[in-house]
């Protein structure tokens, strides 16, 4: 007897492998789901009674061929032969033989089916919406719930997604290092968009989109899995679990934002600290840095820190500036001002903040940055001016209500009305 | 006789428990190993991180250090250490060393642990 949680849990995660070889079968993403869940009904059916298979995915792989084979053949033949029973069921003997592929070529499958998911042409909510679906299996209500938005929207907006992948043709020669190196690169970017379209969620909608954060990483561990040689694999899936533990931390009990300094240490969670220390220590053995390896370096420092006080920002501010050369974006300069702030006060941050001001001019956290240094330094009418643009700027209401805050209490002084 | 009792499973199953299903089987295992400890018969009870945090030191003069888990099904488990280093190169360079000295062939898969009690059973 097989439990049925058991279950789930082995289909879920036999989901990618089986799902990536399917659809190279079957060159088809809509065929290579058919099979997939007809096997899982199978799957679903004999399991329980009969225990699992040695290797979950193979059988799950073997038999939706085999049912997705019936399936062409039954559509061909009904023009011809109506009502055609002689399709023999799949027998468990023939399971056993399930042809093992190897490792090799689960890691192009599985890289291709994530591949086509970013495709350049979709945008990237659409591109996250079908890997979640495809690849990991959410269904659509719960991906849905996860975008804010109707389940009916939700289904078109797969549907188009998927629509537009079949015009363009799936890559399905195996690829060249080069080009592989450039799946994964664009992999990783998906992957990571995933966890931050969680990560960032605030208020109510927080805990609908926590499982985005949890998918991730799991995506991110089947990726180490597959190319465990990639220090930046690693260093991704470090920099999400050294983030994600401090997930219970990061909202107070209205959903709203708690700043990294005012977080209760306590309550991060620290195995999973634990495990992202490991994981970069070992992506860092490799001496091939890259941004992610970094940015989890930075989150690690953080982690390291038992109070807000403690943060070794001379540190992070190396790392920020070894990030700016990896990767110039006038983005990571801003983090690095904030860091310098807390190194070398207020007024540095601001001259290195201050030629970073055309190309920022309609980005929330420059505005609101600056406002904070500007009120550091005294000057009390320029910050509550750039305070004003930030809050214009917010992406959500708990950004918002964030710099409301800042600018009550920078107007309290001038305005000695009772409230 | 001092036994080893090795756990195997599927790592994305348990990987997938949810906080209430991982705290519930935990204090179930510590149910069996708090009788086991009251009768000074449980050694250490370790559990280790996923296998995404492996590496694998294969023996010889010149150890070959290689990302990921050992996955090799020709050789057996034959024993293990547990041993207190700062760093995976640290660790590393103690399965070398053992390596060199063991002379043979095989491989040390070095992998962090998770939780570690150091109990305090002695052979019988």
């Amino acid at each position: 007897m097989t439990d049925l949680a058991w279950i789930d849990a082995a289909l879920a995660s036999a989901r990618p492998r089986a799902v990536a070889a399917l659809l190279r079968y079957f060159r088809d993403m809509d065929m290579a789901q058919e099979a997939y869940q007809e096997a899982c009904l199978r799957a679903l059916a004999k399991w329980p009674s009969q225990g699992p298979p040695r290797d979950p995915a193979a059988w799950l792989i073997l038999v939706g061929r085999n049912s997705g084979i019936d399936t062409l053949r039954r559509s061909s033949r009904e023009t011809a032969l109506p009502s055609d029973d002689a399709l023999s069921d799949l027998g468990d003997a023939e399971a056993s033989l399930v042809d093992r592929l190897d490792e090799g070529q689960y890691r192009d499958d599985i890289l291709r089916l994530l591949f086509v998911c970013c495709h350049p042409d979709l945008p990237a909510t659409a591109a996250i919406a079908l890997a979640l679906r495809i690849v990991s299996g959410l269904t659509v209500a719960q991906i849905a719930r996860a975008f804010l938005i109707g389940e009916k929207a939700m289904e078109q907006r797969i549907t188009r997604a998927k629509a537009r992948i079949a015009d363009s043709g799936v890559p399905f020669e195996t690829p060249g290092a080069i080009e592989r190196a450039e799946r994964l690169g664009a992999v990783a970017a998906m992957v990571y968009l995933i966890f931050n379209e969680g990560y960032s969620a605030s208020g109510a909608d927080a805990g609908a989109r926590e499982p985005l954060c949890r998918e991730a990483i799991r995506l991110g561990r089947l990726l180490v899995r597959l190319f465990p040689a990639e220090p930046e694999i690693t260093g991704l899936v470090a920099l999400m679990l050294l983030q994600h533990a401090r997930s219970a931390a990061r909202l107070d009990e209205h959903g709203h934002v708690v700043l990294l300094d005012d977080q209760d240490r306590g309550r991060w969670d620290g195995a999973v600290i634990a495990e992202g220390l490991a994981l970069l220590d070992k992506a860092m053995r490799r001496h091939a840095p890259g941004q992610y390896q970094v940015q989890a370096a930075i989150a690690a420092l953080h982690a390291r820190a038992r109070t807000a006080a403690e943060t070794d920002w001379a540190q992070i501010e190396r790392l920020y500036a070894t990030l700016e050369r990896l990767q110039p974006s006038p983005v990571v300069t801003l983090n690095r001002a904030v860091a310098l702030s807390k190194l070398s006060g207020p007024e540095a941050a601001l001259e290195l903040l201050t030629p970073l001001g055309e190309r920022l001019d309609s980005y929330f956290y420059y505005h609101g940055a600056r406002g904070a240094f500007l009120d550091q330094l005294g000057r009390v009418d320029e910050a509550r001016e750039a305070f004003g643009r930030a809050i214009g700027l917010a992406g959500s209401a708990a950004e918002a209500a964030y710099i409301r805050q800042q600018l009550d209490r920078l107007s309290a002084p001038h305005n000695p009305e009772p409230l | 006789m001092l036994y080893a009792i090795l756990c195997y499973d599927s790592e994305d199953v348990v990987g997938a428990w949810s906080r209430d299903t991982e705290t519930a089987v935990m204090n179930r295992l510590g149910a069996v190993q708090e009788k086991l400890a009251s009768q000074g018969r449980l050694g250490p009870v370790a559990r280790l991180m996923p296998t995404t945090a492996a590496t694998t030191v294969r023996k010889g003069v010149e150890p070959l250090v290689l990302d990921g888990p050992f996955a090799e099904t020709k050789e057996q488990l034959l024993g293990f250490y547990i041993v207190d280093c700062d760093s995976l190169d640290e660790a590393i360079e103690v399965a070398a060393d053992l390596g060199r000295a063991s002379g043979s062939a095989g491989a040390h898969e070095v992998r962090p642990l998770m939780l570690y009690r150091p109990g305090d059973a002695s052979a019988s």
